[in-house]
């Protein structure tokens, strides 16, 4: 196995070594925890823990809520009602499941863009970057889903949104619409595959954390310097790193209970300040809610959707050039997947020899400029599509694309990087000075 | 920088949530002190009784709540009648509307058989009524400022102060459209609604000698229809103070376990 040069487990025991020779479990579990990891990680690597720990939250409570959830259009509302109301600790479990969401969609965003700002996409580790937004598709899928399920005005009504969407991809849209509802219109067909697939894909997913975790386990973690660990023995690989067990679990668990206070008093004391109050409205078909919005979390992708309307210039040019096939709700539909796309494709837009956006002197203000580009999308997602809102998510989407296609690509040739640490050891030392070896 | 990104991210969330409710409701919502707001924030269980009153023998007359069960209304942390009261609570209960009430229908007899205490209360009589078992939650109160929903942190869910807005609002002006007349007023989102005014003030007999002016009962019945809608509310509350507190002493005891082990790998002295 390449990776880390580091001591492998060695069974010692006639039992351990019986074990061992049928099945390297001990070996695997002893690899995993004892990883060498570059000992100058700083707060921002904590976000994976996290993130583990709300898949495991999601599954555990959304188990139990299955338990008493009836996936029926004339009952789910009920059961929902019947689950808050009647079963032991319901309330809470849902409240848990609900904000948990939340949680996992916060800490996901902070873990993309520190990995967008320390380089952690560049090779070698661009499978492992591949394998997450993979897996952050599948969480804005199972997110949605998951919304539509409690069967309230949003549910319903975010559900015809979204999945109209695909409606709007020329000559074979309708027909995948139907496709995906099961029907000319949401109704129970599209609840029931929600519902199927709501279970589903946190398994999936579950199954991908397990890759993308074994690619990094490969290529090693990446750090605030970018430099990587010193690979020629093992006596300098260790003076680079420490073991995951116990420096990193210990630092990592701290970290996440810092965050689980906050998540807790949020659950406890405002549980729906981050849900909309016309979910409390049993689905109606018959009434449009004046303002559709989506969860938090899609707001920044769903600004860029709405921002490409048909005044937009280049949206004319491109319906012009396509004789009409590209209208501009199809325009803003590629817009939304493009701008995901965009930063999958991130590992090879960036063209700078320098992986650490710490000693890239232009791209630390673009990047920041990106991170404050988010925020406004995000703010803007769910404001009204009049006055000067539409300007707004234009030129923050239009930000979006520049800063993948225009900005990376070019800051690479025209900027001067800082020279960077030789090792990660060099670095350690110069943060603790009193550190003795 | 990366901390800045997570103040933004907080900002972000912030301003995002709050512009998903702003994009709920206009009309204007006075802030009303309720003694259920805030981490520590309880139900006053006299207001809750009274509030039931007000929406038995007001609201009920058009408006149902079919989501609330009738035997919660002992329940600890509600209006905790005593149980033989709520019995004789859901026996006199009337059902108007046998078509929204079928589950009531009894065939053997050929007509609607009398409520228990295992039934959920009567749902809408009228059907331009909606059902009021979640409307504290479903109506939004306080938006800003600039959409970011931050009012609510000092000013509470708004949702009860919403229907104190709405049932104290109208200004007695009238009009007529279609057949249909409204009633003008300041907190609904159009500015006129169809809801005659329900309450004027000494409309119910409070048994308890509270003051009965127009604003105690809307501030009453509000108060009731948040815990109609969040009967579980002071449970949650009392479980989120009991695991931030226990996640503050894990938490601690996680940050001196962290500071030493690193310790000396930092070069630093700890006195642990």
């Amino acid at each position: 196995m390449s990776g880390i040069p580091h001591d492998h487990y060695e069974p010692k025991t006639g039992f351990t070594k019986a074990v061992e020779s049928r099945l390297p479990i001990i070996g695997l579990i002893h690899g995993t925890l004892m990883i060498p990891t570059p000992k100058n990680l700083n707060w921002m690597w904590i976000w994976g823990i996290v993130l583990a720990f709300c898949l495991g939250l999601q599954i555990v409570t959304g188990i139990v809520l299955v338990m008493h959830y009836t996936p029926h259009v004339d009952m789910a509302f009920a059961s929902v009602e019947h689950i808050m109301r009647d079963v032991n600790g319901g309330h809470m479990l849902r409240y848990l499941h609900a904000n948990g969401a939340s949680m996992f969609f916060f800490a996901v965003y902070l873990h993309i863009f520190r990995g967008l700002y320390y380089g952690s996409y560049k090779a070698p580790r661009e499978i492992t970057w591949i394998i997450g937004m993979i897996i952050y598709l599948l969480m804005m899928a199972t997110g949605f889903m998951g919304y539509v399920l409690p069967w309230g005005q949003m549910s319903f009504w975010g559900a015809t949104v979204i999945t109209g969407l695909f409606g709007a991809i020329p000559f074979v849209g309708e027909p995948i619409q139907t496709w995906l509802l099961g029907g000319p219109a949401v109704d129970n067909a599209t609840l029931n595959r929600f519902f199927s697939l709501h279970y589903l894909l946190p398994f999936v997913i579950a199954g991908l954390v397990i890759v993308h975790i074994w690619a990094f386990h490969t290529t090693g973690n990446n750090n605030p310097t970018g430099v990587e660990v010193r690979r020629t023995s093992k006596a300098e690989a260790k003076k680079d790193t420490l073991p995951f067990w116990p420096y990193f679990v210990i630092k990592d668990l701290f970290a996440l209970g810092v965050v689980l206070v906050v998540f807790f008093a949020v659950v406890g004391f405002m549980p729906n300040f981050l849900g909309h109050p016309d979910n409390y409205l049993e689905a109606n078909p018959l009434s449009t809610p004046a303002h559709i919005v989506p969860e938090w979390y899609f707001l920044p992708f769903y600004a860029i959707l709405r921002a490409f309307t048909a005044d937009v210039w280049a949206v004319q040019a491109v319906s012009f050039i396509t004789g009409g096939i590209v209208d501009a709700k199809f325009f803003g539909v590629l817009a939304m997947f493009g701008a995901i796309i965009a930063m999958a494709l991130v590992p090879w837009l960036d063209t700078s020899s320098v992986r650490s956006g710490k000693y890239r002197p232009m791209f630390k203000w673009w990047f920041a400029l990106l991170a404050v580009d988010f925020v406004v999308l995000m703010w803007v997602g769910a404001m009204p599509t009049d006055g000067i809102y539409p300007y707004i998510s234009l030129i923050g989407a239009t930000y979006w694309f520049a800063y993948f296609f225009v900005i990376l690509p070019l800051l690479g040739v025209i900027e001067k990087p800082l020279p960077t640490p030789a090792t990660i050891e060099e670095d350690f030392a110069a943060h603790y000075p009193g550190a003795a070896e | 920088m990366m901390k800045k990104l997570t103040l933004s991210a907080l900002t972000a969330l912030a301003l995002s949530t709050g512009g998903a409710i702003a994009a709920g409701e206009g009309g204007h919502v006075q802030d009303v002190d309720f003694s259920f707001e805030g981490p520590f924030g309880k139900f006053d269980q006299m207001q809750l009784q009274r509030g039931l009153q007000v929406y038995t023998e007001v609201c009920s007359a058009c408006h149902g709540m079919k989501f609330v069960p009738i035997r919660t209304l002992a329940d600890e942390g509600g209006p905790a009648l005593p149980e033989d009261q709520v019995r004789a609570y859901a026996a006199q209960l009337s059902v108007n509307d046998e078509a929204s009430n079928m589950q009531l229908f009894d065939y053997n007899e050929g007509a609607a058989r009398p409520l228990t205490a295992n039934d959920h209360f009567p749902a809408n009589n009228s059907q331009n009524a909606p059902d009021l078992s979640l409307m504290a939650k479903a109506r939004a109160g306080f938006h800003g400022p600039y959409g970011t929903g931050i009012n609510q942190f000092l000013k509470g869910i708004g949702g009860p102060e919403h229907i104190v807005s709405i049932l104290t609002g109208y200004t007695g002006e009238e009009k007529v459209e279609a057949g249909t007349t409204y009633y003008e007023n300041t907190a609904f989102s159009t500015g006129w609604i169809a809801m005659a005014p329900p309450l004027y003030g000494e409309d119910v007999e409070y048994a308890d000698g509270h003051s009965n002016e127009l604003h105690h009962e809307a501030e009453d019945v509000a108060a009731f229809l948040m815990w109609a809608a969040e009967p579980k509310m002071m449970a949650r509350k009392r479980a989120g103070f009991m695991a931030v507190t226990f996640l503050v002493l894990l938490t601690s005891l996680l940050y001196l376990t962290n500071k030493k082990l690193w310790a000396p790998h930092k070069g630093k002295k700890t006195s642990l």
